[in-house]
């Protein structure tokens, strides 16, 4: 069987930048961080106080019954669905020309509803058994935000939710890929979505001490390659895909941002949480993902690297990086987790995006806050925007997560529109 | 204790809140599920919000009967009198 084409043809996002993919784009470009204080109450005896929040509260754009039936990751899930959904030329909620029974859903999460789960507990706790929401499971349930997605459009093929942690969304957009190429879907609706700052979890992350105290400069404190980092910085917020069959979206005359053009996944086996620093299973995720893409390791001119500013992630990943495309590469890299702080099951998602873009627009973002580079990386990280050069581009996304998962996900700006 | 149209009243906003039926429409005489499309599990939540709201008790086996919005009123009378 020969393989499909798999093409990008709309991106809808809310982040800590900004409630849509132009803001978020922008802000990278611009260098922005989107990290804040976090000013409740609740955090005030916290080791770590500060976060990526979300810039638009994604309840103000959804009607207010639909907004209280969804936890929190649902609702950024289905707000970005809804743009990626109208970005690919299709009305929400109206009659449009795909077949239902070819379209599909993959859209990640790291950890689920967090925020339902801990909030009826208290509510047991506090008001007894009958005050519990009947609608507490299907809004805590990890496949929530994929599942209202699915209602709202009809899909009725497969409909998916990945759960590998940070690499979770990009697992999504591999998973998504394998349904059009295997010829199950002709179009998938594929991303990630994550909202988990909540007081038990940015408390949780931060007794494993992964996180940033840099609580007194919060724009500062996400830092990828530094020599200042302490940890990452939690964020929450939702990237998503359309994805389409490359001849499905010519025969609509819909815009093409560019190619999906592989994945490759592997694992560690080394340590639940610690990344094995030999990077061995990164780079081999970033080879199989090149292969399966057909790219050879000079066409990568950019590399979005995991890099979430934790002392002993950063490092290992350079290295995986100069392993995969060679010790003299000379792809630009960058770490936009730097201004977005890390999304966890969002992340792979956001940053495939801003990889896309990058290669759609020829202008890769900043890491910003990098002022002192750990010595040896050996790598070109970008710390203002660069250009890329006009002509066929390719660029990598890498997505690592606790358990031991490596997805980097491979795209091309071949079809892309404005070529 | 508070009259019929008030226990209506209070109904209505409980229903509208829950699953954003315009409290106008909720009337003694209209039937949850069939007039204002209230599904299952929004049911229980009006339930559950209506036993907090009014201090009286709706066990499980008792609200599946009541269809209407003038059956659960007359529940609620009967139970907090």
């Amino acid at each position: 069987m020969s393989r499909s084409t798999v093409v990008v043809t709309g991106l809808g996002a809310t982040t800590p930048l900004g409630g849509d993919v132009a803001s978020t784009w922008e802000g990278m470009l611009a260098g922005r961080s989107g990290v804040s204080a976090i000013t409740a109450d609740w955090a005030a005896d916290l080791a770590s106080r500060i976060a990526g929040q979300l810039a638009v509260d994604p309840a103000e754009k959804l009607e207010r019954v639909e907004a209280r039936r969804l936890d929190r990751f649902s609702q950024v899930a289905v707000v970005a669905a809804r743009e990626a959904w109208e970005d690919a030329g299709f009305g929400w909620g109206e009659d449009n020309p795909v077949d239902r029974d070819r379209l599909g859903v993959s859209v990640a999460t790291g950890i689920g509803g967090m925020h339902t789960f801990l909030g009826q507990w208290d509510a047991q706790k506090e008001r007894g058994p009958r005050r519990v929401s009947p609608l507490t499971v299907p809004m805590l349930m990890a496949n929530a935000a994929a599942a209202n997605i699915s209602l709202r459009l009809g899909a009725r093929a497969t409909v998916h939710t990945p759960v590998s942690a940070c690499a979770s969304s990009n697992e999504a957009l591999s998973d998504a890929r394998d349904m059009i190429e295997l010829g199950r879907a002709d179009v998938v609706v594929a991303g990630g979505a994550e909202a988990c700052v909540h007081p038990f979890t940015v408390n949780a992350f931060s007794q494993m001490q992964a996180m940033s105290r840099r609580n007194d400069d919060p724009e500062r404190a996400s830092r990828p390659w530094d020599t200042g980092r302490d940890g990452f910085v939690l964020a929450e917020g939702s990237a998503i895909f359309v994805l389409e069959r490359l001849e499905h979206a010519q025969a609509r005359g819909a815009r093409i941002y560019g190619v999906l053009a592989g994945a490759g996944i592997t694992a560690d086996a080394y340590d639940i949480v610690q990344p094995d620093p030999s990077g061995t299973a990164q780079a081999k995720a970033m080879k199989r993902a090149l292969a399966e893409s057909g790219l050879e390791a000079r066409d990568i001119v950019h590399v979005n690297a995991h890099a979430t500013s934790t002392p002993a992630g950063d490092g290992a990943e350079a290295g995986s990086i100069r392993e995969a495309l060679g010790q003299d590469t000379t792809a630009v890299v960058t770490a936009t987790k730097s201004m977005t702080g890390h999304l966890l099951g969002g992340a792979g998602a956001l940053e495939s995006m801003a990889t896309l873009l990058a290669l759609h627009d020829r202008k890769v973002p900043p890491t910003i806050n990098l002022d002192d580079p750990e010595p040896g990386l050996g790598i070109d990280i970008a710390t203002s925007v660069r250009e890329l050069p006009e002509g066929d581009l390719a660029g990598i996304n890498n997505s690592f997560g606790f358990g031991g998962h490596n997805v980097a996900v491979a795209f091309t700006n071949q079809y892309a529109s404005n070529r | 204790m508070p009259s019929t149209e008030e226990i209506r009243t209070d109904l209505a906003d409980i229903v509208n809140e829950v699953a954003g039926v315009p409290a106008s429409d909720v009337q003694l005489d209209k039937s949850f599920t069939d007039d204002l499309d209230v599904d299952s599990l929004s049911m229980v939540e009006i339930i559950y919000a209506a036993e907090e709201k009014f201090g009286v008790s709706i066990p499980d086996e008792e609200a599946k009967n009541l269809k209407t919005v003038g059956d659960a009123v007359a529940y609620i009378e009967r139970a907090a009198s």
